[in-house]
């Protein structure tokens, strides 16, 4: 059933569309999420020199490749931005349906990655840094996932050529994720 | 880029209004109707005040007449004593204060305000309310489960809120924790909707300074909310996880920092002050200008103001932990940013007042409360300059003093400006007039109680009394028959008060159902809302959106009969 939308939803006094500003806001909220973690973070790392030695037991070539992944996916989303805008539904599903494909891997590559950490004893409950990497890294696998489900809805209704600006507005929230991964990775890979 | 941009409206159906959504029960339950939506928001919001309110008069029994059976409770425990202070404080600010000044108000405001049929997003608009719902009955709940209710006070400070052995609520601690997260959440989305809209949806003609203060003031405390609760959400998952999985993020033994969570959670918690704050201001400027029949002394003043009230706040909130053990250098540097806010805001109160000075005011109810609020919040503000200086905070902290100051904030926002505002727009809402003298006698009936629950509390602060202390009897130098004195004045003052609500409640339900009808602009009033049917029907105005022609204050012009002028008037 389709959803009758209001007026109001229609205007753009400022003249962004109204989509896209709200996708704005909701970044910064999430700026300001991620922040929090990562700020915490660096407050601790600073004061614990210790962390260093429990980061060495990080494996940096596959944060690298989730890294590269990561990346990809985020092109293949700009390619189904750059269809939509043509109004090919069907070409920005099929990019789109890429994106999550990468998400799919990126999630599957950290959980065997998580795996054999915590088989090899570095929990949650391990140390400080062990409880920041999984605690960060996890809040960003939520949003991997929240992003790669909202795709698939995105995806299925552009191809059938229904809602074809909101193909750009999960490209922008998937960049942020990338972003943020950026992030997450020189400070819980590198740093050692 | 250019392709989105299309701001056509005839893409909306200007017909299909009437026909589409849910019907009979489920419009109530399942609109995406805004102002269906903050009904949902003002029920619920009033629904835990009366929670809120007898949880107060139970622990302030206990606290006057310690150990008696308290009527409609029975013996209170030490635990249920926490457990209902440390709910009272989240209920009233999360569960009262939010809803109704920001969510109720700013759903049934902003989109009549500013000429618009509806929020943005309808759908997440319902979703919101929805998970508000979610949390509120996660909170109830959390107060009968094993153990009892979370009782480590409403800002839940590790060690204490972190371990299962010290506070002996392990689940209500994590549901209490649950329920705030959800909480934040439906903010969120609502926060986003909020500022979409006004940015957005704007009439043809409404320009940034023709929207009224009040919806300004709205869509800056969402911004403010949005801005700061992130690094508490953060703080929440770590707290949640030192709870349930045994991390040590807030425990020094295992590397971690009690401290940590007082940054994290003030950070959120100071500028929320100014999250339910402003709404109250923005509400009370309305009124006054309504009532004064005078335009707004300086509505940019007002708005730049509120700006930099907004920027402030974010850098005071360590004014909390002067005695957590930072490092004094620090707590002078917050100082000085705590007393540099009151500027802002008695600048703030200077405007409410030039705009009283020369009005020709009429002292309707609503007036009355805005008036109060002024008066109230004044004290509240004056006595906040004791706390924000880090000498004498060493000696109030934690004290009545502190408690009587921040209820003194807090109580003309969430109870004084909500009343003002459920008053003054109860006509728009209902279609009804409220009646005048149940109204006059249920506020004097309200302010002047106030008053005498909060002053005997600032004098035994300045006593010495600590908070959060559950029979004073064991404190052989606070448990003198002076003090007890004090103590049963505040709580009896607290029942008087309490009674006084069934006068508001039988007004309402009076009033509603065979009051005056109230017309479309029953106070002659500028603003949008007031063009439209009272109440306004879906859609808000059935025979075409307005256009503006002018701003929201245009009151006592000196070319027009009418001492009013609504905006969407042409000239």
């Amino acid at each position: 059933m389709a959803f009758p939308k209001p007026a109001a939803t229609l205007r753009s006094a400022t003249g962004i569309p109204t989509g896209r500003l709200a996708v704005w806001w909701l970044l910064a909220s999430e700026v300001v999420i991620f922040g929090g973690v990562l700020g915490s973070y660096l407050m601790f790392r600073l004061g614990h020199p210790e962390w260093a030695d429990a980061a060495a037991h990080t494996n940096t070539w596959i944060g690298a490749f989730n890294t590269l992944v990561l990346l990809s996916s985020s092109f293949t989303a700009v390619l189904a931005h750059q269809a939509a805008e043509k109004g090919d539904g069907k070409t920005a599903a099929k990019f789109l349906v890429l994106t999550i494909g990468g998400a799919l891997t990126f999630l599957m590559v950290k959980s065997v990655e998580w795996t054999i950490e915590i088989r090899e004893g570095f929990t949650i409950t391990a140390n400080g840094f062990w409880s920041f990497y999984y605690t960060a890294a996890g809040l960003h696998a939520l949003h991997v996932i929240a992003g790669a489900f909202i795709m698939g809805i995105v995806a299925f209704d552009a191809y059938r050529g229904r809602e074809l600006q909101r193909v750009e507005l999960i490209g922008i929230y998937w960049h942020f994720v990338d972003v943020v991964w950026i992030f997450l990775f020189p400070l819980l890979y590198i740093a050692k | 880029m250019a392709h989105t941009a299309v701001t056509v409206e005839h893409h909306a159906d200007p017909h299909g209004h009437e026909h589409h959504g849910p019907q009979g029960i489920l419009k109530y339950i399942w609109s995406t109707d805004h102002k269906m939506i903050a009904m949902q928001y003002l029920f619920t919001g009033m629904f835990m005040a009366v929670i809120g309110g007898y949880m107060a008069y139970v622990f302030r029994m206990q606290l006057a007449f310690p150990g008696i059976s308290v009527p409609g409770f029975g013996q209170v425990s030490p635990g249920e004593y926490n457990a209902l202070v440390t709910n009272h404080g989240s209920i009233m600010i999360f569960w009262v204060a939010m809803p109704v000044l920001i969510a109720a108000f700013g759903n049934f405001l902003i989109p009549l305000m500013i000429g618009a049929d509806d929020m943005v997003f309808p759908r997440i608009n319902r979703l919101s309310y929805q998970i508000f719902l979610l949390s509120a009955l996660l909170l109830l709940a959390s107060l009968f489960v094993q153990g009892g209710g979370f009782g480590g006070a409403w800002t839940a400070y590790p060690p204490l809120s972190a371990v299962g052995e010290y506070n002996q609520t392990n689940l209500g601690s994590s549901m209490w924790l649950g329920a705030v997260a959800l909480e934040f959440v439906a903010f969120l989305l609502g926060g986003i909707n909020f500022i979409t809209t006004l940015m957005n949806s704007r009439a043809p003609g409404m320009k940034a300074y023709d929207i009224p203060l009040v919806a300004w003031m709205i869509v800056i405390a969402s911004i403010l909310f949005m801005l700061s609760v992130g690094p508490l959400i953060a703080g929440a998952v770590m707290l949640l996880f030192d709870q349930t999985l045994g991390t040590g993020f807030y425990d020094p033994a295992r590397g971690g920092d009690p401290v940590l969570w007082q940054h994290l959670f003030w950070f959120f918690g100071h500028p929320e002050v100014y999250v339910v704050l402003l709404p109250a201001i923005g509400i009370t400027i309305d009124i006054i200008a309504t009532f004064a029949r005078k335009k707004v002394f300086g509505y940019k003043l007002m708005l730049y103001t509120t700006v930099a009230t907004g920027v402030l706040s974010f850098f005071v909130w360590a004014h909390h932990q002067f005695i957590a053990g930072i490092d004094p250098r620090m707590a002078n540097v917050f100082m000085v940013t705590t007393l540099l806010i009151s500027v802002p805001i008695a600048e703030l109160c200077f405007v409410i007042i030039a705009t009283l000075y020369g009005g020709s005011i009429r002292l309707t109810t609503p007036m009355l409360w805005a008036l109060a609020f002024m008066a109230e919040f004044l004290i509240g503000g004056v006595t906040g300059i004791f706390l924000g200086a880090s000498g004498s905070d060493i000696y109030f902290h934690d004290t009545y003093f502190v408690l009587a100051h921040f209820h003194y904030t807090f109580f003309p926002i969430a109870i004084i400006a909500t009343f003002a505002a459920f008053t003054y727009w109860f006509p728009k809402m209902f279609g009804k007039m409220m009646n005048d003298t149940l109204g006059k006698i249920h506020f004097w009936g309200t302010v002047i109680p106030f008053n005498f629950i909060f002053i005997p509390l600032f004098v035994l602060g300045i006593g010495g009394q600590h908070r959060r202390i559950y029979n004073y009897q064991h404190f052989p130098e606070l448990a003198g028959p002076g003090m007890y004195r004090l103590r049963e004045i505040a709580t009896i003052a607290l029942l008087v008060m309490l009674a006084f609500q069934l006068v508001f409640f039988y007004n309402c339900i009076m009033s509603w159902w065979r009051g005056k009808a109230a017309g479309k602009n029953p106070w002659q009033a500028n603003t949008l809302e007031w063009t439209t049917e009272s109440p306004p029907p879906h859609g808000n105005w059935p025979e075409g959106l307005p256009n503006v022609y002018r701003g929201p204050y245009e009151y006592g012009h000196p070319d027009r009969e009418e001492d009013y002028w609504p905006q969407n008037e042409p000239a």
